[in-house]
Protein backbone atom coordinates (compact mmCIF):
# COMPACT_ATOMS: atom_id res chain seq x y z
CA UNK A 1 0.00 0.00 0.00
CA UNK A 2 1.16 3.48 -0.71
CA UNK A 3 1.41 4.84 2.22
CA UNK A 4 1.43 9.34 2.10
CA UNK A 5 4.00 11.21 4.44
CA UNK A 6 1.58 12.53 7.66
CA UNK A 7 1.92 16.48 5.87
CA UNK A 8 0.75 15.12 2.39
CA UNK A 9 -1.86 13.00 4.21
CA UNK A 10 -3.44 15.95 5.98
CA UNK A 11 -2.65 18.68 2.97
CA UNK A 12 -4.74 16.27 0.75
CA UNK A 13 -7.64 15.58 2.83
CA UNK A 14 -8.03 19.14 4.12
CA UNK A 15 -8.01 20.29 0.67
CA UNK A 16 -11.01 17.88 -0.13
CA UNK A 17 -13.00 18.38 2.54
CA UNK A 18 -12.25 22.28 2.08
CA UNK A 19 -13.35 21.64 -1.62
CA UNK A 20 -16.83 19.93 -1.15
CA UNK A 21 -17.59 21.99 2.43
CA UNK A 22 -16.90 25.30 -0.05
CA UNK A 23 -18.95 23.48 -3.09
CA UNK A 24 -21.47 21.64 -1.43
CA UNK A 25 -21.75 21.77 2.48
CA UNK A 26 -22.06 25.48 3.11
CA UNK A 27 -24.30 26.46 0.30
CA UNK A 28 -26.59 23.74 1.90
CA UNK A 29 -25.79 25.37 5.36
CA UNK A 30 -27.04 28.41 3.75
CA UNK A 31 -30.16 26.79 2.47
CA UNK A 32 -31.30 26.06 6.06
CA UNK A 33 -30.66 29.52 7.80
CA UNK A 34 -32.28 31.04 4.96
CA UNK A 35 -35.64 28.58 5.07
CA UNK A 36 -35.69 28.84 8.60
CA UNK A 37 -34.94 32.88 8.96
CA UNK A 38 -37.92 34.07 10.44
CA UNK A 39 -38.94 30.37 12.55
CA UNK A 40 -41.61 29.00 9.90
CA UNK A 41 -43.02 32.05 7.83
CA UNK A 42 -41.69 31.33 4.86
CA UNK A 43 -42.99 27.44 4.93
CA UNK A 44 -46.41 29.24 6.32
CA UNK A 45 -46.56 31.91 3.15
CA UNK A 46 -45.55 29.45 0.88
CA UNK A 47 -48.20 26.76 2.38
CA UNK A 48 -50.83 29.64 2.07
CA UNK A 49 -50.68 30.11 -1.73
CA UNK A 50 -52.78 27.56 -3.47
CA UNK A 51 -50.27 27.14 -6.21
CA UNK A 52 -47.74 26.23 -4.38
CA UNK A 53 -49.28 23.35 -2.56
CA UNK A 54 -50.69 22.61 -6.17
CA UNK A 55 -47.47 22.35 -7.87
CA UNK A 56 -46.32 19.90 -4.76
CA UNK A 57 -49.39 17.85 -5.53
CA UNK A 58 -48.06 17.76 -9.04
CA UNK A 59 -44.81 17.25 -9.06
CA UNK A 60 -45.87 13.71 -6.48
CA UNK A 61 -48.00 12.68 -8.64
CA UNK A 62 -46.03 12.69 -11.74
CA UNK A 63 -42.88 11.38 -10.19
CA UNK A 64 -44.86 8.35 -9.15
CA UNK A 65 -46.57 7.47 -12.11
CA UNK A 66 -42.63 7.95 -13.94
CA UNK A 67 -41.19 6.21 -10.82
CA UNK A 68 -43.34 3.12 -11.61
CA UNK A 69 -43.10 3.10 -15.50
CA UNK A 70 -39.66 3.16 -15.18
CA UNK A 71 -39.25 0.72 -12.44
CA UNK A 72 -41.50 -1.65 -14.60
CA UNK A 73 -39.46 -0.70 -17.56
CA UNK A 74 -35.69 -1.31 -16.14
CA UNK A 75 -36.63 -4.25 -14.48
CA UNK A 76 -37.52 -6.15 -18.10
CA UNK A 77 -34.85 -4.76 -19.88
CA UNK A 78 -31.74 -5.58 -17.43
CA UNK A 79 -33.54 -8.89 -17.40
CA UNK A 80 -33.53 -8.93 -20.80
CA UNK A 81 -30.22 -7.26 -21.24
CA UNK A 82 -28.18 -9.89 -19.04
CA UNK A 83 -30.37 -12.93 -19.61
CA UNK A 84 -30.91 -13.16 -23.23
CA UNK A 85 -29.00 -12.94 -26.31
CA UNK A 86 -30.78 -11.21 -29.27
CA UNK A 87 -29.39 -9.00 -32.14
CA UNK A 88 -28.95 -5.09 -31.64
CA UNK A 89 -28.93 -6.31 -27.82
CA UNK A 90 -25.19 -4.16 -27.37
CA UNK A 91 -26.90 -0.90 -29.05
CA UNK A 92 -29.97 -1.36 -27.09
CA UNK A 93 -27.80 -1.52 -23.86
CA UNK A 94 -25.39 1.72 -24.77
CA UNK A 95 -28.63 3.19 -25.97
CA UNK A 96 -30.33 3.56 -22.53
CA UNK A 97 -27.63 5.20 -21.18
CA UNK A 98 -28.46 7.92 -23.57
CA UNK A 99 -30.81 10.09 -21.27
CA UNK A 100 -28.24 10.50 -18.87
CA UNK A 101 -26.11 12.82 -21.31
CA UNK A 102 -28.83 14.14 -23.27
CA UNK A 103 -29.89 17.72 -22.00
CA UNK A 104 -33.13 18.03 -20.18
CA UNK A 105 -33.46 21.29 -23.02
CA UNK A 106 -33.29 18.96 -25.84
CA UNK A 107 -35.45 15.95 -24.08
CA UNK A 108 -38.44 18.98 -24.00
CA UNK A 109 -37.87 19.34 -27.56
CA UNK A 110 -37.73 16.01 -29.33
CA UNK A 111 -40.82 15.43 -27.17
CA UNK A 112 -42.64 18.73 -28.50
CA UNK A 113 -41.23 17.50 -32.13
CA UNK A 114 -43.13 14.39 -32.52
CA UNK A 115 -46.27 14.86 -29.77
CA UNK A 116 -47.09 18.72 -29.67
CA UNK A 117 -50.96 19.04 -30.62
CA UNK A 118 -49.88 22.04 -33.60
CA UNK A 119 -46.89 20.73 -35.49
CA UNK A 120 -46.07 17.11 -33.73
CA UNK A 121 -45.35 14.13 -36.03
CA UNK A 122 -47.92 12.15 -33.72
CA UNK A 123 -49.56 15.10 -31.58
CA UNK A 124 -52.27 16.39 -34.25
CA UNK A 125 -53.54 12.83 -34.87
CA UNK A 126 -53.60 11.55 -30.93
CA UNK A 127 -55.70 15.27 -30.23
CA UNK A 128 -58.37 14.39 -32.67
CA UNK A 129 -58.62 10.76 -30.67
CA UNK A 130 -58.96 13.29 -27.54
CA UNK A 131 -55.33 12.54 -25.91
CA UNK A 132 -53.64 15.17 -25.40
CA UNK A 133 -49.91 15.04 -24.62
CA UNK A 134 -48.07 18.22 -24.28
CA UNK A 135 -48.66 20.68 -21.84
CA UNK A 136 -50.76 18.16 -20.04
CA UNK A 137 -49.66 15.39 -17.46
CA UNK A 138 -48.95 12.54 -20.08
CA UNK A 139 -46.24 14.71 -21.14
CA UNK A 140 -44.93 15.84 -18.35
CA UNK A 141 -44.69 11.91 -17.16
CA UNK A 142 -43.05 11.32 -20.61
CA UNK A 143 -40.40 13.69 -19.86
CA UNK A 144 -39.64 12.81 -16.47
CA UNK A 145 -39.19 8.91 -17.40
CA UNK A 146 -37.03 9.85 -20.35
CA UNK A 147 -34.76 11.99 -17.87
CA UNK A 148 -34.58 9.03 -15.28
CA UNK A 149 -34.41 6.16 -17.73
CA UNK A 150 -31.42 4.69 -16.95
CA UNK A 151 -31.52 4.41 -13.04
CA UNK A 152 -33.20 1.48 -12.28
CA UNK A 153 -31.43 -0.33 -15.58
CA UNK A 154 -28.00 0.36 -14.07
CA UNK A 155 -28.72 -0.80 -10.46
CA UNK A 156 -30.25 -3.86 -11.38
CA UNK A 157 -27.49 -4.97 -14.46
CA UNK A 158 -24.29 -5.24 -12.20
CA UNK A 159 -26.65 -7.59 -9.83
CA UNK A 160 -27.66 -9.96 -12.27
CA UNK A 161 -24.39 -10.56 -14.10
CA UNK A 162 -23.20 -10.80 -10.78
CA UNK A 163 -25.65 -13.78 -9.05
CA UNK A 164 -25.21 -15.71 -12.62
CA UNK A 165 -28.42 -17.92 -13.70
CA UNK A 166 -27.07 -21.48 -11.73
CA UNK A 167 -30.16 -20.97 -9.59
CA UNK A 168 -32.53 -19.96 -12.11
CA UNK A 169 -31.32 -23.16 -14.34
CA UNK A 170 -31.72 -25.58 -11.51
CA UNK A 171 -35.04 -23.77 -11.01
CA UNK A 172 -36.04 -24.77 -14.45
CA UNK A 173 -34.45 -28.21 -14.31
CA UNK A 174 -36.56 -28.98 -11.55
CA UNK A 175 -39.45 -27.89 -13.14
CA UNK A 176 -40.42 -24.12 -12.36
CA UNK A 177 -42.10 -22.31 -15.02
CA UNK A 178 -41.01 -19.18 -16.33
CA UNK A 179 -42.96 -17.06 -13.78
CA UNK A 180 -41.95 -19.08 -11.06
CA UNK A 181 -38.62 -18.60 -11.26
CA UNK A 182 -38.93 -14.85 -12.03
CA UNK A 183 -41.08 -14.34 -9.11
CA UNK A 184 -38.94 -16.75 -6.50
CA UNK A 185 -35.50 -16.35 -7.65
CA UNK A 186 -34.50 -13.87 -9.71
CA UNK A 187 -36.77 -11.16 -7.75
CA UNK A 188 -35.87 -11.51 -4.35
CA UNK A 189 -31.77 -11.62 -5.99
CA UNK A 190 -32.16 -7.93 -7.28
CA UNK A 191 -34.59 -7.05 -4.94
CA UNK A 192 -32.11 -4.60 -3.06
CA UNK A 193 -30.67 -2.91 -6.22
CA UNK A 194 -34.78 -2.27 -7.16
CA UNK A 195 -35.08 -0.37 -4.24
CA UNK A 196 -32.13 1.70 -4.95
CA UNK A 197 -33.00 2.13 -8.75
CA UNK A 198 -36.54 3.63 -7.47
CA UNK A 199 -35.37 5.44 -5.03
CA UNK A 200 -32.70 7.56 -7.16
CA UNK A 201 -35.19 7.79 -9.91
CA UNK A 202 -37.85 9.37 -7.39
CA UNK A 203 -34.85 12.05 -6.35
CA UNK A 204 -34.37 12.56 -10.08
CA UNK A 205 -37.66 12.47 -10.73
CA UNK A 206 -38.78 15.32 -8.33
CA UNK A 207 -36.18 17.72 -9.40
CA UNK A 208 -36.55 17.32 -13.18
CA UNK A 209 -36.76 21.30 -14.21
CA UNK A 210 -35.33 21.81 -17.81
CA UNK A 211 -37.37 19.35 -19.71
CA UNK A 212 -41.06 19.66 -18.01
CA UNK A 213 -40.35 23.37 -18.30
CA UNK A 214 -40.72 22.77 -21.98
CA UNK A 215 -43.58 20.06 -21.90
CA UNK A 216 -45.64 21.41 -19.16
CA UNK A 217 -46.27 25.09 -20.35
CA UNK A 218 -45.47 26.54 -16.60
CA UNK A 219 -48.80 26.89 -16.54
CA UNK A 220 -49.62 28.28 -12.69
CA UNK A 221 -51.67 26.29 -10.70
CA UNK A 222 -52.45 23.53 -13.51
CA UNK A 223 -49.23 22.36 -14.82
CA UNK A 224 -46.44 23.85 -12.85
CA UNK A 225 -44.69 21.52 -10.61
CA UNK A 226 -42.63 22.83 -7.39
CA UNK A 227 -39.12 23.35 -9.27
CA UNK A 228 -41.16 25.65 -11.55
CA UNK A 229 -42.23 27.49 -8.17
CA UNK A 230 -39.27 27.50 -7.19
CA UNK A 231 -37.64 29.59 -10.04
CA UNK A 232 -41.21 31.97 -10.51
CA UNK A 233 -41.30 32.62 -6.29
CA UNK A 234 -37.42 33.17 -6.71
CA UNK A 235 -38.11 35.81 -9.73
CA UNK A 236 -41.25 37.19 -8.41
CA UNK A 237 -39.35 38.42 -5.01
CA UNK A 238 -41.02 35.68 -3.10
CA UNK A 239 -37.39 34.74 -2.12
CA UNK A 240 -38.39 33.26 1.48
CA UNK A 241 -41.12 31.26 0.11
CA UNK A 242 -38.90 30.06 -2.72
CA UNK A 243 -36.06 29.10 -0.26
CA UNK A 244 -39.04 26.80 1.68
CA UNK A 245 -40.08 25.34 -1.17
CA UNK A 246 -36.18 24.59 -2.09
CA UNK A 247 -35.66 23.11 1.71
CA UNK A 248 -38.33 20.43 1.44
CA UNK A 249 -37.04 19.31 -2.06
CA UNK A 250 -33.93 19.16 -0.89
CA UNK A 251 -35.12 17.29 2.00
CA UNK A 252 -36.74 14.93 0.19
CA UNK A 253 -33.10 14.57 -2.19
CA UNK A 254 -31.08 14.14 1.00
CA UNK A 255 -33.33 11.41 2.35
CA UNK A 256 -33.27 9.31 -0.82
CA UNK A 257 -29.67 9.46 -0.23
CA UNK A 258 -29.63 8.53 3.07
CA UNK A 259 -31.88 5.79 2.50
CA UNK A 260 -29.56 4.27 -0.23
CA UNK A 261 -26.51 4.91 1.58
CA UNK A 262 -27.94 2.65 4.40
CA UNK A 263 -29.29 0.19 2.53
CA UNK A 264 -26.47 -0.50 0.63
CA UNK A 265 -23.73 -1.70 3.02
CA UNK A 266 -25.89 -4.50 3.99
CA UNK A 267 -25.45 -6.14 -0.02
CA UNK A 268 -22.60 -8.41 0.23
CA UNK A 269 -21.87 -7.20 -3.29
CA UNK A 270 -21.57 -3.22 -1.97
CA UNK B 1 -26.56 -3.14 -35.51
CA UNK B 2 -24.01 -5.84 -37.36
CA UNK B 3 -23.65 -9.03 -36.52
CA UNK B 4 -19.61 -8.68 -36.59
CA UNK B 5 -20.20 -6.40 -33.76
CA UNK B 6 -22.48 -9.02 -32.22
CA UNK B 7 -19.83 -11.86 -32.32
CA UNK B 8 -17.40 -9.84 -30.54
CA UNK B 9 -20.07 -9.58 -28.63
CA UNK B 10 -20.67 -12.83 -26.97
CA UNK B 11 -16.71 -13.29 -25.70
CA UNK B 12 -17.09 -10.27 -23.54
CA UNK B 13 -20.14 -11.39 -22.04
CA UNK B 14 -19.46 -14.44 -20.76
CA UNK B 15 -22.46 -16.97 -20.24
CA UNK B 16 -23.96 -16.03 -23.88
CA UNK B 17 -23.43 -19.19 -25.39
CA UNK B 18 -21.28 -18.84 -28.72
CA UNK B 19 -23.30 -19.51 -32.05
CA UNK B 20 -26.52 -19.13 -29.87
CA UNK B 21 -28.06 -15.63 -31.80
CA UNK B 22 -31.51 -15.60 -29.95
CA UNK B 23 -32.19 -17.25 -26.42
CA UNK B 24 -35.74 -15.76 -25.94
CA UNK B 25 -38.88 -17.63 -24.52
CA UNK B 26 -42.00 -16.84 -26.41
CA UNK B 27 -42.61 -14.77 -23.28
CA UNK B 28 -39.68 -12.62 -22.81
CA UNK B 29 -40.12 -11.73 -27.00
CA UNK B 30 -43.74 -10.40 -26.18
CA UNK B 31 -41.87 -8.66 -23.20
CA UNK B 32 -38.60 -7.15 -25.08
CA UNK B 33 -41.47 -6.12 -28.18
CA UNK B 34 -43.49 -4.14 -25.42
CA UNK B 35 -40.48 -2.57 -23.88
CA UNK B 36 -38.42 -1.44 -27.57
CA UNK B 37 -42.16 -0.57 -28.50
CA UNK B 38 -42.40 2.02 -25.29
CA UNK B 39 -38.47 2.87 -25.34
CA UNK B 40 -38.62 4.10 -29.21
CA UNK B 41 -41.86 6.06 -28.44
CA UNK B 42 -40.11 7.66 -25.66
CA UNK B 43 -36.64 8.07 -26.95
CA UNK B 44 -35.82 7.20 -30.30
CA UNK B 45 -38.37 8.70 -32.30
CA UNK B 46 -38.17 12.10 -30.28
CA UNK B 47 -34.39 11.96 -30.90
CA UNK B 48 -35.00 11.08 -34.71
CA UNK B 49 -37.61 13.90 -34.87
CA UNK B 50 -34.89 16.19 -34.19
CA UNK B 51 -32.11 15.27 -36.47
CA UNK B 52 -34.93 15.29 -39.06
CA UNK B 53 -36.34 19.39 -38.14
CA UNK B 54 -32.91 20.26 -38.05
CA UNK B 55 -32.43 19.41 -41.50
CA UNK B 56 -35.38 20.90 -42.90
CA UNK B 57 -33.92 23.95 -43.68
CA UNK B 58 -30.75 21.51 -45.70
CA UNK B 59 -27.35 21.94 -44.99
CA UNK B 60 -27.07 25.94 -45.54
CA UNK B 61 -29.59 26.57 -42.94
CA UNK B 62 -28.44 23.78 -40.16
CA UNK B 63 -24.72 25.69 -40.98
CA UNK B 64 -26.32 29.15 -40.52
CA UNK B 65 -27.90 28.64 -37.31
CA UNK B 66 -24.46 27.00 -35.82
CA UNK B 67 -22.22 29.85 -37.28
CA UNK B 68 -25.05 32.66 -35.86
CA UNK B 69 -23.05 34.90 -33.85
CA UNK B 70 -25.04 34.63 -30.59
CA UNK B 71 -25.11 30.74 -31.22
CA UNK B 72 -21.34 30.14 -31.45
CA UNK B 73 -20.78 32.05 -28.89
CA UNK B 74 -22.98 30.44 -26.38
CA UNK B 75 -21.02 27.07 -28.22
CA UNK B 76 -17.63 28.32 -27.35
CA UNK B 77 -18.72 29.18 -23.67
CA UNK B 78 -20.18 25.65 -22.90
CA UNK B 79 -17.19 24.11 -24.35
CA UNK B 80 -14.45 25.75 -22.54
CA UNK B 81 -16.42 26.11 -18.75
CA UNK B 82 -16.80 22.22 -19.85
CA UNK B 83 -13.35 21.31 -20.35
CA UNK B 84 -12.18 23.73 -17.21
CA UNK B 85 -14.66 22.31 -14.87
CA UNK B 86 -13.92 18.45 -16.57
CA UNK B 87 -10.44 19.31 -16.00
CA UNK B 88 -11.13 20.39 -12.16
CA UNK B 89 -13.10 16.93 -11.75
CA UNK B 90 -9.94 14.89 -12.59
CA UNK B 91 -7.88 16.48 -9.78
CA UNK B 92 -10.59 16.83 -7.79
CA UNK B 93 -12.69 14.13 -8.13
CA UNK B 94 -9.45 11.65 -8.10
CA UNK B 95 -8.55 13.16 -4.77
CA UNK B 96 -11.75 12.97 -3.38
CA UNK B 97 -11.80 8.86 -4.17
CA UNK B 98 -8.52 8.69 -2.77
CA UNK B 99 -9.39 10.32 0.38
CA UNK B 100 -12.40 8.33 0.48
CA UNK B 101 -10.74 4.63 0.26
CA UNK B 102 -7.13 5.43 1.43
CA UNK B 103 -7.74 7.81 4.58
CA UNK B 104 -9.61 6.98 8.33
CA UNK B 105 -10.93 10.32 9.49
CA UNK B 106 -14.14 11.18 11.83
CA UNK B 107 -16.64 11.89 9.55
CA UNK B 108 -15.51 10.21 6.59
CA UNK B 109 -18.71 8.35 5.72
CA UNK B 110 -20.89 12.44 6.22
CA UNK B 111 -18.25 13.18 3.59
CA UNK B 112 -19.47 10.21 1.09
CA UNK B 113 -22.98 11.11 1.77
CA UNK B 114 -22.36 14.63 0.86
CA UNK B 115 -20.35 13.82 -2.50
CA UNK B 116 -24.26 12.09 -3.92
CA UNK B 117 -26.15 15.38 -2.85
CA UNK B 118 -25.32 17.39 -5.96
CA UNK B 119 -26.79 14.09 -8.14
CA UNK B 120 -30.45 13.86 -6.36
CA UNK B 121 -30.75 17.37 -6.02
CA UNK B 122 -32.85 19.67 -7.90
CA UNK B 123 -31.02 21.52 -10.27
CA UNK B 124 -33.07 25.08 -9.59
CA UNK B 125 -31.75 24.50 -5.98
CA UNK B 126 -28.47 23.60 -7.27
CA UNK B 127 -28.42 27.15 -8.40
CA UNK B 128 -30.46 28.76 -5.44
CA UNK B 129 -28.27 27.32 -2.90
CA UNK B 130 -25.12 28.47 -4.52
CA UNK B 131 -26.24 31.98 -4.90
CA UNK B 132 -27.07 32.37 -1.32
CA UNK B 133 -23.53 31.73 -0.99
CA UNK B 134 -21.91 33.37 -3.91
CA UNK B 135 -24.49 35.63 -4.97
CA UNK B 136 -25.32 39.38 -4.19
CA UNK B 137 -25.99 38.58 -0.65
CA UNK B 138 -22.87 36.56 -0.06
CA UNK B 139 -21.60 36.20 3.64
CA UNK B 140 -18.11 35.53 1.97
CA UNK B 141 -18.21 38.48 0.19
CA UNK B 142 -17.70 36.70 -3.10
CA UNK B 143 -20.32 37.61 -5.80
CA UNK B 144 -20.04 35.47 -9.62
CA UNK B 145 -23.72 36.40 -10.31
CA UNK B 146 -24.39 37.10 -13.75
CA UNK B 147 -20.51 36.04 -14.47
CA UNK B 148 -18.32 33.66 -16.48
CA UNK B 149 -17.81 32.23 -12.86
CA UNK B 150 -20.93 31.34 -11.87
CA UNK B 151 -21.20 29.21 -14.93
CA UNK B 152 -17.95 27.08 -13.65
CA UNK B 153 -18.98 27.00 -10.14
CA UNK B 154 -22.57 25.78 -11.27
CA UNK B 155 -21.24 22.80 -13.37
CA UNK B 156 -18.80 22.23 -10.69
CA UNK B 157 -21.48 21.50 -8.15
CA UNK B 158 -22.92 19.11 -10.86
CA UNK B 159 -20.80 17.08 -11.94
CA UNK B 160 -18.68 16.60 -8.38
CA UNK B 161 -20.12 12.65 -8.10
CA UNK B 162 -19.20 11.50 -11.90
CA UNK B 163 -15.29 10.71 -11.22
CA UNK B 164 -15.34 10.20 -7.29
CA UNK B 165 -18.13 7.60 -7.99
CA UNK B 166 -16.40 5.90 -10.76
CA UNK B 167 -12.68 5.89 -9.88
CA UNK B 168 -13.63 4.98 -5.51
CA UNK B 169 -14.48 0.99 -6.84
CA UNK B 170 -11.94 0.34 -8.61
CA UNK B 171 -9.07 2.24 -5.97
CA UNK B 172 -11.09 -0.01 -3.53
CA UNK B 173 -10.74 -3.68 -5.38
CA UNK B 174 -6.90 -2.42 -6.22
CA UNK B 175 -4.32 -5.60 -5.09
CA UNK B 176 -2.42 -4.28 -2.34
CA UNK B 177 -0.02 -7.19 -3.31
CA UNK B 178 1.44 -5.09 -5.92
CA UNK B 179 1.62 -2.40 -4.24
CA UNK B 180 4.10 -3.97 -1.54
CA UNK B 181 5.61 -6.28 -4.09
CA UNK B 182 6.48 -3.15 -6.26
CA UNK B 183 7.62 -1.24 -2.15
CA UNK B 184 9.83 -4.60 -1.70
CA UNK B 185 11.55 -4.11 -4.99
CA UNK B 186 12.73 -0.48 -3.88
CA UNK B 187 9.94 1.43 -5.72
CA UNK B 188 9.71 4.79 -4.03
CA UNK B 189 5.79 5.69 -2.82
CA UNK B 190 5.93 8.19 -5.99
CA UNK B 191 7.09 5.35 -8.32
CA UNK B 192 4.02 3.05 -7.05
CA UNK B 193 1.76 5.54 -7.21
CA UNK B 194 2.97 6.77 -11.07
CA UNK B 195 3.28 2.99 -12.34
CA UNK B 196 0.94 0.90 -10.21
CA UNK B 197 -1.81 2.72 -8.99
CA UNK B 198 -2.47 5.70 -11.55
CA UNK B 199 -2.48 3.20 -14.67
CA UNK B 200 -5.24 1.10 -12.72
CA UNK B 201 -7.53 3.72 -12.17
CA UNK B 202 -7.22 5.96 -16.05
CA UNK B 203 -10.13 3.97 -17.01
CA UNK B 204 -12.05 4.88 -14.39
CA UNK B 205 -11.39 8.44 -14.35
CA UNK B 206 -11.41 8.96 -18.32
CA UNK B 207 -15.17 7.21 -17.99
CA UNK B 208 -16.12 9.56 -15.22
CA UNK B 209 -14.44 12.58 -17.38
CA UNK B 210 -16.63 11.73 -20.10
CA UNK B 211 -19.61 11.44 -18.40
CA UNK B 212 -18.85 14.94 -16.10
CA UNK B 213 -17.84 16.62 -19.56
CA UNK B 214 -21.47 15.58 -20.74
CA UNK B 215 -23.27 16.59 -18.09
CA UNK B 216 -21.64 19.99 -17.79
CA UNK B 217 -22.19 20.41 -21.95
CA UNK B 218 -25.88 19.54 -21.40
CA UNK B 219 -26.34 21.44 -17.91
CA UNK B 220 -29.45 24.32 -17.77
CA UNK B 221 -31.79 24.19 -14.27
CA UNK B 222 -29.06 25.18 -12.35
CA UNK B 223 -27.41 28.15 -14.42
CA UNK B 224 -31.15 29.67 -14.58
CA UNK B 225 -30.92 31.84 -11.50
CA UNK B 226 -27.26 32.02 -11.16
CA UNK B 227 -25.99 32.90 -14.58
CA UNK B 228 -28.20 35.75 -15.55
CA UNK B 229 -28.47 33.71 -18.96
CA UNK B 230 -27.02 36.87 -20.64
CA UNK B 231 -26.34 36.77 -24.46
CA UNK B 232 -22.81 36.78 -25.74
CA UNK B 233 -21.86 36.41 -21.55
CA UNK B 234 -23.35 33.81 -19.36
CA UNK B 235 -25.38 31.95 -22.41
CA UNK B 236 -24.90 28.37 -22.57
CA UNK B 237 -25.93 26.24 -25.31
CA UNK B 238 -29.02 24.59 -23.67
CA UNK B 239 -30.30 28.36 -22.79
CA UNK B 240 -29.93 29.21 -26.61
CA UNK B 241 -31.80 26.15 -27.49
CA UNK B 242 -34.89 27.07 -24.98
CA UNK B 243 -34.84 30.74 -26.27
CA UNK B 244 -35.08 29.13 -30.11
CA UNK B 245 -38.27 26.72 -28.84
CA UNK B 246 -39.74 29.97 -27.24
CA UNK B 247 -39.42 32.01 -30.01
CA UNK B 248 -41.59 29.46 -32.15
CA UNK B 249 -37.94 29.08 -34.31
CA UNK B 250 -37.99 24.95 -33.95
CA UNK B 251 -35.72 24.49 -36.88
CA UNK B 252 -32.55 26.41 -35.20
CA UNK B 253 -33.82 24.72 -32.04
CA UNK B 254 -32.97 21.53 -33.79
CA UNK B 255 -29.87 22.45 -35.20
CA UNK B 256 -28.32 23.03 -32.19
CA UNK B 257 -29.92 19.93 -30.42
CA UNK B 258 -28.43 17.92 -33.11
CA UNK B 259 -25.02 19.25 -32.20
CA UNK B 260 -25.74 18.54 -28.06
CA UNK B 261 -27.20 14.99 -29.35
CA UNK B 262 -23.64 14.29 -31.48
CA UNK B 263 -20.89 14.83 -28.16
CA UNK B 264 -23.79 12.99 -26.08
CA UNK B 265 -23.48 10.00 -28.18
CA UNK B 266 -19.77 10.38 -28.89
CA UNK B 267 -19.66 10.00 -24.65
CA UNK B 268 -21.72 7.43 -24.67
CA UNK B 269 -19.99 5.37 -27.13
CA UNK B 270 -16.78 6.40 -25.46
CA UNK B 271 -18.29 4.80 -21.96
CA UNK B 272 -18.82 1.59 -23.59
CA UNK B 273 -15.75 1.22 -24.82
CA UNK B 274 -13.76 1.91 -21.74
CA UNK B 275 -16.14 0.02 -19.99
CA UNK B 276 -15.90 -3.03 -21.88
CA UNK B 277 -11.74 -2.66 -21.29
CA UNK B 278 -12.41 -2.08 -17.98
CA UNK B 279 -14.11 -5.66 -18.13
CA UNK B 280 -17.44 -4.91 -16.53
CA UNK B 281 -20.28 -2.73 -16.59
CA UNK B 282 -21.20 -0.66 -13.98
Amino acid sequence: MVRLSPPIKWAVRLVVIGYVFLLVGWPLITLVQKAFAGGLDNFQAAFSDPDVTHALLVTIEISIWAVIINTVFGVTMAVLLVRHEFPGRRAVSALIDLPMSVSPVVIGLALLLVYSGRYGWFGPTLEAHGIVVIFNSPGMIMATCFVALPLVVREVVPVLEEVGDDQEQAARSLGANAIQVLRRITMPAIKWAVVYGVVLSLARSLGEFGALKIVSGNLTGLTQTAPLVVEQKYNNFAQGEAYAVSFILVAISVLCILVVSLLRPKESHS
Amino acid sequence: MSTAVLNQDTRAVGRGRPGVRWTLTPGSGVALGVAMTWFSLLVLIPLAAIVATAGSDGWQGYVDTLTNPQSWAAIWLTVTQSLLVTAVNVVMGTLIAWVLVRDRFWGKRLLDLVIDIPFAMPTIVAGLVLLGLYGPKSPLAINVSNTKASITLALAFVTLPFIVRTVQPVLAELDADVEEAAASLGASQLTILRRVVLPSIIPAVAAGAALSFARAISEYGSLVLLSGLLPYKTEVVSVRVLSFIEGGDKTSAAALATLMLAVALVVIVALDVIQRRMGRRG
